[in-house]
């Protein structure tokens, strides 16, 4: 009788401990959790509901608000098919023969993948079939790259040129961040104020950025002036040709996101067991030796990451082809995000919110690759 | 990992979108200045004391300063652009009108770019966060048709401060009026006129262009010559062909004598009997376009990449022979290089013009071009019309009156007559007791011939029949700023040639008008040019 007594008092108890248990994690969940979550996905979802439907939609006024009429993919289509395609995606031309070289390559590629998948039967039906799409529109926008920018006549839109300003960008940001990263975690004097001198671009609004670079690209009255006149250049310019506009702008974005490459890469640097490159060391590791086999793969986690968050932050690219060159020359320099405010200016929100969404679809392809293929390797082979 | 690969799709899609909300500023139309003086927020003295603007001492109506007023607790806001220029005056005025009437103002300035956006959004949504808007007149289309402006006309006529009927009368039909009615209160003059240097023109007897073709020959005379002697070459011609900034304007100004001849009713940009755009398909526009590109071999550079900040310092400092520019430059010449050394004139003319009906040019006659001069159809481009207030239909009663009030006093001949003289506040002259009275740009520190050479070519310019109004139609923005912008970049950059250039503009002008109603805008154009002069 005890015994049963205890142990209904155990069960009592073990009851009572797990209703407050409950009770408190209820609590906590609805106190903490859930209004965050809410406010996350009111704050996510409802610019991504009211883009989507203003994406198809045109915009009229009337006294006390606004009409929006839904147009379909009128927007859309203007800009993949219609009069905005010159601008957005650029000027297609028949590709050539490098340009048919690099189609061919990449399909070659994209075919021998998939057959290599098929043949270790790693992917079930649907995967293949996702991969095949996949491969097919992947292959396809190789196509449009490359009727752009390898083609006769052909002329890349802002779209490309977007792509153009993260690739470019990115990569002279890391391997600029990367060097600059492994000079200041040596024990070289000055190495404090050098750290903070580095970081200074990073604090610097991109308008002034923009304004900063303005006045030093500006050949005829800039600060830079006498500059240009001592090296003969005083006819020089950047801004009439697309690939030196493109170049300045890249250099300006690089000028001011390296220190971001830079801090995250030397605190990596710096939390680095410096047992193991000793011991190398010991054992006659050069110091090349020692960067390829025991730095660089300790660095490559933090490395995708940092891209990652660059790529995603770099298709937003407005401020420096804002204010350094208006776009121009013509559209050289008119990313995406510099093409939707030009439309929400004139307040075509309809086409302002398809660019931005085209936008979305091209940042979450791009990540969810980068994500899929470049981390998973990266990470196996650190 | 795979939480990464989850999660990254979802913040690159926050990410973007974000993206798209921001905004930069951008360089202004007409008041961008890079030799402008810093502009102060001081009070000023008072209206015949112009130098006393530019100290931060208590002004005389400051001083004189009461609790009471007529307006005493109205607290109202304005929305204009952040110059300096511009919003500059209003600051630097706001403290004497409030120690006058007992109101407050508050004076929110933003970039050029987004002064349209963000009045239109406030007015349409009903944010109503405005009481008035300090604008581009050639805005009223998509203000007034949805009845989100005052209807002033009242007021304005029996307004004794504001003295109406001293504003030229260009001004009160144009900035003002729209479908007959007044919405707005005019606080600036623009048009465009070319600025030549006069001490050089007259050493060699060269006369001021009166075609495009003499600006040409004149540009290229004075190209490469040290111009202000500092031993390096400088340019014969310097216009602002950046894009976002204000090229479109300028090419209007060269196309206009070739696409407009009898009158300003007869319209520059679309034929007014079908609304077909005159910035298309015809031999006018690509002998406009034609000369627009001839004008860069002749500037700096990177004129590309030049709004009008960078040729106003280029000219100011002697380094150019010729611009085209408003009226900021007359204004802007005290104390710099071109000092007593500039000359202005009404925009140059061309000798043939557009017969509609067949795309040609035709030799200018007494049919074609009544109003010419020698053969030469002269049409200056009334470009942006000059900023101008109106106040937010839905703003409470008594604000209205209030903000009114300021308008009126900002516009008030002692008031103005002393704005107007001062290259910092971006306002140019646009009543009449301005012309008559040189006292004021004498003190601004004009001398007597070069003040009366710029008044003598802003009256010669107010007075020509054939005057060009700047668009004013619903979504007039994206007929200009967007499309025509554009097109005219990817003109001067090399990625189109005149037809395909003429093609984008007439595809993009027809897009717009189909979407926004053929009907509709025809009517609205043929309105906007039924202007009383």
């Amino acid at each position: 009788m005890a015994s049963s007594g205890s142990a209904i008092q155990g069960v009592s108890r073990r009851a009572s401990t797990t209703l407050g248990a409950w009770r408190s994690d209820g609590a906590a969940r609805w106190l903490f959790i859930w209004p965050t979550v809410l406010v996350i996905l009111f704050l996510s979802l409802f610019p991504l509901l009211a883009s989507l439907a203003l994406s198809i939609s045109t915009l009229s006024f009337h006294k006390g608000g606004v009409d929006l009429k839904l147009v379909g993919f009128a927007n859309y289509q203007q800009l993949l098919f219609g009069l905005e395609r010159s601008h957005f995606l650029g000027v297609l031309k028949t590709p050539n023969p490098v340009g048919w070289a690099i189609v061919g390559g990449t399909a070659a590629l994209v075919a021998w993948a998939w057959i290599r998948a098929v043949r270790r039967g790693e992917v079930g039906p649907f995967g293949l079939a996702l991969r095949l799409i996949g491969g097919i529109l992947g292959v396809g926008f190789v196509y449009v790259l490359v009727q752009a920018l390898a083609s006769d006549g052909g002329r890349p839109g802002s779209l490309i040129v977007t792509l153009i300003f993260v690739i470019a960008g990115i990569a002279l940001q890391y391997g600029l961040g990367l060097g600059l990263a492994l000079l200041a975690v040596q024990r070289v004097p000055w190495r404090r104020f050098f750290r903070i001198v580095f970081l200074i671009p990073l604090t610097i609004t991109p308008v002034g950025v923009g304004y900063m670079f303005l006045m030093m690209t500006d050949t005829s009255k800039g600060p830079l002036e006498p500059l240009w006149v001592a090296l003969g250049l005083r006819n020089f310019t950047w801004v009439t040709d697309p690939w030196l506009a493109r170049a300045a702008v890249i250099v300006g974005d690089t000028w001011q996101w390296t220190p971001f490459m830079f801090i995250v890469l030397l605190a990596a640097l710096e939390s680095l067991d410096q047992e193991v490159a000793e011991a190398a060391t010991v054992d006659g590791a050069g110091r090349w030796q020692s960067f390829r086999h025991i730095t660089w793969p300790a660095l490559l986690p933090v490395t995708t990451t940092i891209v990652l968050i660059r790529l995603i932050e770099g298709f937003k690219i407005i401020d420096m082809p804002n204010i350094l060159l208006g776009g121009g020359p013509g559209t050289a320099t008119q990313s995406m995000t510099l093409q939707a405010w030009i439309d929400w200016n004139t307040l075509n929100l309809g086409r302002s919110a398809a660019v931005a969404y085209l936008l979305l679809v091209l940042v979450t392809v791009v990540a969810t690759v980068y994500v899929s293929f470049v981390r998973r390797r990266v990470t196996e082979l650190a | 990992m795979s939480r990464l690969r989850t999660i990254a799709p979802a913040i690159g899609m926050v990410l973007a979108l974000s993206g798209c909300a921001s905004a930069t500023p951008t360089p202004s139309p007409a008041a961008s200045t890079a030799a402008t003086p810093a502009a102060t927020t001081a009070p000023a003295a008072s209206a015949a004391s112009p130098e006393a603007s530019a100290t931060t001492a208590p002004s005389q109506a400051a001083a004189a300063c009461t609790d009471s007023g007529k307006f005493k607790g109205a607290n109202v806001n304005i929305l204009t652009f952040n110059g300096p220029q511009i919003a500059e005056p209003l600051q630097r005025r706001a403290p004497d009108w409030e120690c006058l009437t007992g109101g407050h103002v508050n004076v929110v300035a933003v970039g050029f770019q987004t002064i349209y956006d963000k009045a239109l959004l406030d007015a349409s949504t009903g944010t109503n966060a405005f009481d008035a808007y300090v604008f581009d007149p050639q805005w009223l289309g998509d203000f007034v048709g949805p009845g989100y402006l005052l209807d002033l006309t009242d007021r304005v006529q029996n307004d004794p401060q504001l003295q109406w009927n001293d504003i030229g009368p260009f001004f009160r039909d144009f900035n003002a009026t729209y479908n007959g009615k007044v919405y707005t209160i005019p606080l600036d003059g623009d048009f465009h006129m070319v600025y030549f240097r006069k001490d050089l023109l007259d050493k060699d007897g060269v006369k001021p262009p009166a075609t495009w073709d003499d600006y040409i020959s004149i540009a290229q005379k004075y190209q490469g010559q040290d111009l202000n002697g500092d031993g390096q070459p400088d340019y014969g011609s310097c216009i602002a062909k950046k894009k976002g900034a204000q090229s479109y304007w300028w090419i209007i100004s060269v196309a206009a004598g070739l696409l407009q001849g009898k009158g300003t009713n007869d319209g520059a940009f679309f034929d007014t009997s079908n609304m077909n755009p005159l910035f298309g398909q015809n031999e006018a526009m690509t002998k406009a376009l034609q000369l627009y590109k001839q004008t860069v071999q002749y500037g700096p550079p990177d004129e590309l990449n030049m709004d009008v900040g960078g040729t106003r310092g280029l000219f100011t400092t002697g380094r150019c022979a010729l611009t085209m520019d408003w009226g900021d430059i007359g204004t802007l010449t005290p104390g710099t290089y071109a000092q007593d050394k500039t000359g202005a004139t009404v925009t140059p003319g061309w000798k043939q013009v557009l017969d509609r009906s067949s795309g040609k040019l035709v030799p200018c006659d007494a049919t074609t071009c009544p109003d010419a001069v020698d053969g030469v159809n002269y049409a200056p481009f009334a470009s942006f019309g000059g900023w101008s207030g109106a106040i937010n239909a839905a703003a409470p009663k008594d604000n209205q009156d209030a903000v009114y009030d300021f308008l009126s006093y900002m516009s008030s001949p002692p008031i103005s007559g002393v704005d107007v003289t001062l290259g910092k506040t971006g306002y140019n002259p646009y009543r009449a007791s301005q012309f008559q009275n040189l006292q004021p740009w004498l003190d601004a520190g004009l001398s007597k011939d070069a003040a009366t050479n710029y008044l003598g070519a802003i009256q010669a310019t107010l007075q020509n029949k054939n005057m060009v109004l700047d668009m004013r139609i619903p979504l007039t923005k994206r007929y200009e700023q967007d499309v025509l912008d554009t097109a005219l970049a990817q003109y001067l950059a090399g990625e189109l040639d005149e037809a395909g250039t003429e093609q984008a503009i007439a595809d993009g002008w027809n897009q717009i008008t189909d979407e926004a109603g053929k009907d509709k805008q025809l009517a609205a154009y043929v309105a906007s040019l039924g202007v009383q002069r």
